[in-house]
């Protein structure tokens, strides 16, 4: 059974905060609703928070990869906040560095990161 | 790879035949990583080599199982799992623990990936018989 993670706006960001151990299947619907919100919000910004996620494998991190690339043709900015110094560790030994995904420490640091990039413009 | 289970704590097995059962795999190796008192880092190390390993069961090896449990040796406890299918196994194992190789649709990072982030690797598998993968990961 896979569930769906709730996509919420804020002004021109989309927020997505992990709380569950994501199925993959999850993972793909989630990647799925993103694109579509983006476009039907006409969402500027992307937020996923990870700060619940104890790990991250390389399945769940290439969905945040292919979620920033994605997001990028649709013309909007993707910021991963909230990453455990463990996941950051072990993503880096599992070999997989995000090298295309922004990253914030937390979620009002991300707000204003995609403020400064002129990417929202009140949040 | 013999693995030293632990005499007074049954190894539990439990089957990788489902999405949901990465998951479950991935909770048992959370619990079994927190009796054992690794370090954090260690106990994120060890539960992403599970899924790892728990994908590759499922989505190379067409499902199979996971038997996990704390395993002791040289004094110390430790953690450890193995992953068993019988699916088509690994013709070439070196090309298999290549980064970035793979026979499916991922990173190629699975089986490389998941022996870095542990202390013991093992890989046995021949093709057309199956392949198991058995990891350990001691706490320091």
């Amino acid at each position: 059974m896979s569930e769906r993670v709730p996509v919420l706006r804020i002004g021109d960001v989309l927020l997505v905060s992990i709380q569950v151990d994501l199925d993959d299947q999850t993972v793909l619907n989630l990647q799925e609703d993103l694109a579509q919100q983006i476009v039907d919000q006409g969402a500027r910004g992307v937020v996923i928070d990870i700060t619940a996620v104890e790990i991250v494998d390389s399945f769940v991190g290439r969905m945040l990869a292919t979620i920033a690339a994605i997001s990028r043709m649709l013309d909007a900015e993707t910021v991963v906040v909230g990453m455990r110094p463990a996941v950051a560790i072990t993503l880096v030994e599992l070999g997989l560095s995000l090298g295309g995904v922004r990253t914030a420490l937390n979620l009002e640091k991300g707000l204003a990161l995609l403020r400064r990039s002129g990417r929202s413009e009140r949040t | 790879m013999n693995v030293p289970w632990a005499a007074d704590d049954e190894p539990q097995t439990q089957p990788v035949v489902m999405n949901d059962d990465v998951v479950r795999v991935r909770q048992f190796a959370r619990g079994l990583s927190q009796r054992c008192k690794l370090s954090l880092v260690d106990q994120t190390k060890f539960i992403t080599a599970a899924s790892e390993l728990a994908r590759n069961t499922l989505v190379y090896g067409g499902g199979g199982s996971c038997t996990a449990g704390l395993v002791r040796g040289r004094g110390r406890l430790g953690v450890a799992a193995v992953f068993e299918d019988f699916g088509p196994g690994i013709p070439d194992i070196e090309l298999a623990m290549t980064d970035g190789w793979t026979s499916g649709g991922g990173l190629g990072l699975g089986l490389s990936g998941a022996r870095r982030l542990v202390d013991e690797f093992a890989l046995d598998t021949e093709a057309g018989r199956g392949t198991k993968v058995t990891v350990i990961k001691w706490a320091r």
